[in-house]
């Protein structure tokens, strides 16, 4: 992964001077709070319900076993002994004070990580695919590119104060993990007829209040120009994007007002004339940043192992586990492991210190010192030995991170929602809860098989409950907390947004109506047809109607 | 005490007095305010400045000095400002609305101008730092690019990357505090207007 040249560590550690002085003035009332606040959202400090959280800023989703101890030690020493993993691939603490965030600053200073731009109306953590590098599908690796714009648009001068947050994705496989078409800006790396690195670059999708997905503004783009094309398109967007009313701030707004013609046509007029300008990437930067990415020295090993084989066909818990949370690697001998954050009944994403550590000694002894966290909130060890996987296994479920559910009904995608979140309309993690405990039989949930579903506690959308197979939205009614349901949303390459099926329901009947939708799906399926297959040749009717007429008789 | 910041040819940065007469329009009627959807929507947008008839005609200019003026007062009374131009006391404040574009077409060389002035109303308008790269890059602006509103030290840093050399600090705070962030950084990462990306500036191999 990335290493800090002296560059980098003197541009985090003047951060930490920077903040730390800011900070005291705020405290000493030199500073108000609506000035303070665009300086702390751009440290990922959110002011919240119960205390302030601080979100971490894991670029592009790795980090190192050094890294995640520290993570470890700082949840101990300024947090109540856990932190937790977001859809964007960070780390979030729910309760730091205030007073103690310069230091917990300083402290990841030390370990070559900050809290830059991890919120607030600037370019955000760029995210991509927990395989990167590894996936078998890859046709390009684009983590080289990903570091490349991290530190182009970290403390962007042009970009600090956007009319809202930007968001980039960036994916190089033929399968979209990444959601590239719900950023802002999406950017999907391919070989091109001459066998060149290219991109495809998306624009104006978001999720939040008004879902929409991306569209293609560019279909080809040479890999030298990723950084001056995407400072037109921001560009174009800081000078016309709206800054009157929050809700309509988004690149997606400015994007469907011009159509895409027209919004197409600034933003190549704004590129000629950046294009081929410094901005140019080299072939001299790419490699120096590239040689941080190479493979790693894996060792020439069989496709198979015996006592792997052996194991799996004598202990069915093994095998189940192997079955849902050990993922293809490229390299013979080798596969990647997803750590489930995702125990049935606990808050989904959740981790403790004293797994932080377990899971950095797991990274140590089988997985070269790295780990990723992806956007489904799931840690992974990406090279893993075939023969190591029994020992992995055993360790893991003796530290509760070996839930066998990834992919599954339980594999719950959720946002902080009403338990910490000051913006929210209703709880979700209770909700998550509670429909884990319903399921909480494995051989039931195999059973169901693939299914994806998010719950975000209200419009902005977390959760990511729009691109859901199953989306629950929580929502204001009078007053008290509801839940809206969507069915037939999907991310990847045919994402979608799902469609309501009626009215909103209680806290008390989710598990319930979950359990309808699964029953549908049961009686309607066609040979594998996963449960979004079901929808999408059914449509929402027949849900919509066992749902309702249940709840009628009831 | 002096409220302007100006950073000298070689980048210095020194508290000066200033020289400049900001002409200030008189204040307009209250602002437009509708209602949709039964919340109450500000249709003002940050940094809009929309003169009108009225506050245009009744703009008082300073008869001697150097005075700089908002680009709608000049465009509606450039008759009895021609000789002020001429006489190098002309300075244009532009809105974080407005564009360079409309600029030019006023001033077809902007370097007939010894001050550009970008008025930021609200300091989260992030239009300006923009307004001032293409002012250094696309249009050729040489002279003196003031930044004047709600400007705060916390902003500085990304003002001078952006191309403003002056940096007028908002009334209630300390010109002479703010002077220490300009200097929040001394390596970064991109390109500026007056530099390039950090990769073509040093060897990092
Ligand atoms: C607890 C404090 C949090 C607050 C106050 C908060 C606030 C917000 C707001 C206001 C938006 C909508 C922005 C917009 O589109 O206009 C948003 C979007 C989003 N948040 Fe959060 N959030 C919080 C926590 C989280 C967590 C824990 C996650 C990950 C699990 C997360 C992931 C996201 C994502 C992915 C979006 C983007 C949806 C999109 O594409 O538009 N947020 N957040
Ligand atoms: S979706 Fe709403 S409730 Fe959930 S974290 Fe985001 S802002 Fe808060």
């Amino acid at each position: 992964m990335y290493k800090y040249d002296p560059i980098d560590q003197q541009i985090v550690n003047e951060r930490v001077a920077q903040y730390r002085d800011q900070t005291r003035r705020y405290l000493a009332g030199e500073l108000t709070d609506e000035e303070y606040r665009p300086l702390r959202l751009q440290n990922g400090l959110y002011i919240q319900r119960h205390a302030p959280m601080l979100r971490i800023a894991v670029p592009y989703g790795l980090i190192s076993s050094k890294q995640m101890r520290k993570l470890g030690d700082i949840a101990k020493k300024y947090d109540r002994g856990y932190g937790h993993f977001s859809t964007r691939q960070n780390l979030q603490l729910n309760w730091p004070k205030l007073e103690d965030t310069p230091d917990i600053l300083a402290e990841l200073a030390t370990v070559e990580m900050h809290a830059i731009q991890t919120s607030g109306n600037c370019i955000r953590n760029i995210t991509t695919d927990q395989f990167a590098g590894i996936a078998p599908d890859e046709i390009i690796d684009p983590r080289a590119i990903a570091e490349i714009m991290r530190q182009w648009s970290t403390f962007h001068p042009e970009f600090a104060l956007l009319p809202r947050k930007f968001k980039i994705a960036v994916s190089g496989t033929e399968k979209d993990r990444a959601i590239v078409q719900a950023h802002d800006i999406g950017l999907e790396f391919f070989k091109d007829a001459q066998e060149q690195m290219a991109i495809k670059v998306w624009v104006g999708g978001g999720l939040g209040r008004t879902p929409i997905l991306g569209t293609v503004i560019r279909e080809h783009l040479e890999w030298q120009h990723v950084l001056s094309y995407c400072e037109a398109v921001i560009r174009v967007y800081n000078i016309h994007g709206r800054r009157d009313n929050a809700y309509k701030a988004r690149i997606k707004i400015l994007v469907k007002a011009l159509g895409i013609e027209e919004f197409k046509r600034q933003v190549e007029e704004e590129w000629a004339h950046l294009k081929d300008g410094p901005l140019t990437i080299t072939q001299n930067e790419l490699d120096r940043v590239a040689k941080y990415f190479e493979p790693m020295p894996y060792k020439t090993l069989p496709a198979h192992d015996a006592s792997f084989d052996a194991a799996v066909a004598s202990n069915p818990a093994f095998a189940a586990w192997v079955k849902r949370c050990v993922q293809p690697h490229r390299v013979p001998g080798y596969r990647a492991v997803t750590l489930s954050l995702k125990p049935h009944g606990k808050a989904p994403g959740d981790i403790t210190s004293e797994q932080m550590h377990v899971v950095a000694d797991l990274a140590d002894a089988y997985s070269f010192g790295e780990l990723r966290s992806s956007h489904e909130q799931n840690l992974i060890l990406a090279d893993v030995q075939v023969s190591d996987l029994f020992a992995v296994w055993e360790k893991a479920r003796a530290a509760g991170l070996a839930t066998p559910n990834i992919g599954l009904l339980t594999d719950i995608i959720c946002c902080p929602g009403g338990d910490f979140c000051s913006l929210a309309n209703a709880k979700s993690i209770p909700i998550a809860e509670a429909i884990q405990m319903q399921f909480d039989n494995l051989d039931y949930l195999y059973e169901i098989g693939d299914l994806e579903l998010n719950i975000s506690g209200c419009m902005n959308a977390c959760g990511h409950h729009h691109v859901g197979h199953i989306g629950i939205l929580g929502v204001d009614k009078d007053g008290s907390e509801w839940y809206q349901v969507t069915v037939g949303g999907k991310q990847g390459n045919d994402a979608s947004i799902g469609s309501v099926i009626g009215p909103s329901f209680s806290a008390e009947e989710m598990p319930g109506v979950v359990q309808r939708l699964i029953e549908v799906y049961v009686r309607e399926r066609q040979d594998e047809e996963r449960f979004i297959d079901t929808v999408r040749r059914l449509g929402v009717a027949p849900f919509k109607a066992h749902v309702y007429a249940e709840k009628e008789t009831a | 005490m002096s409220q302007l910041i100006q950073l000298a040819a070689d980048g210095q940065a020194s508290i000066v007095a200033d020289a400049w007469t900001r002409v200030v329009p008189p204040a307009a009627g209250e602002e437009s305010v509708r209602k949709q959807a039964g919340k109450v929507v500000l249709f003002k947008l940050t940094g809009e400045q929309t003169y009108t008839a009225e506050q245009i005609a009744n703009t008082e200019i300073p008869a001697t000095g150097k005075i700089l003026v908002p680009l709608t007062i000049w465009q509606a009374r450039k008759a009895e400002l021609q000789s002020r131009l001429a006489a190098g006391e002309l300075g244009i404040i532009l809105a974080t609305n407005e564009t360079a574009e409309a600029l030019q077409a006023e001033f077809p060389d902007l370097n007939t101008l010894p001050l550009i002035a970008v008025f930021v109303e609200r300091f989260a308008d992030g239009r300006i730092f923009t307004l001032g790269n293409w002012l250094r890059t696309r249009f050729g602006f040489k002279n003196e690019l003031r930044a004047i509103g709600d400007v705060l030290r916390d902003q500085l840093f990304f003002h001078k990357r952006a191309g403003f050399n002056s940096f007028l600090i908002r009334a209630d705070r300390s010109a002479e505090d703010a002077l220490a962030s300009l200097n929040d950084f001394s390596q970064p990462y991109q390109g500026g207007v007056a530099d390039v990306p950090v990769w073509r500036r040093v060897n990092r191999a």
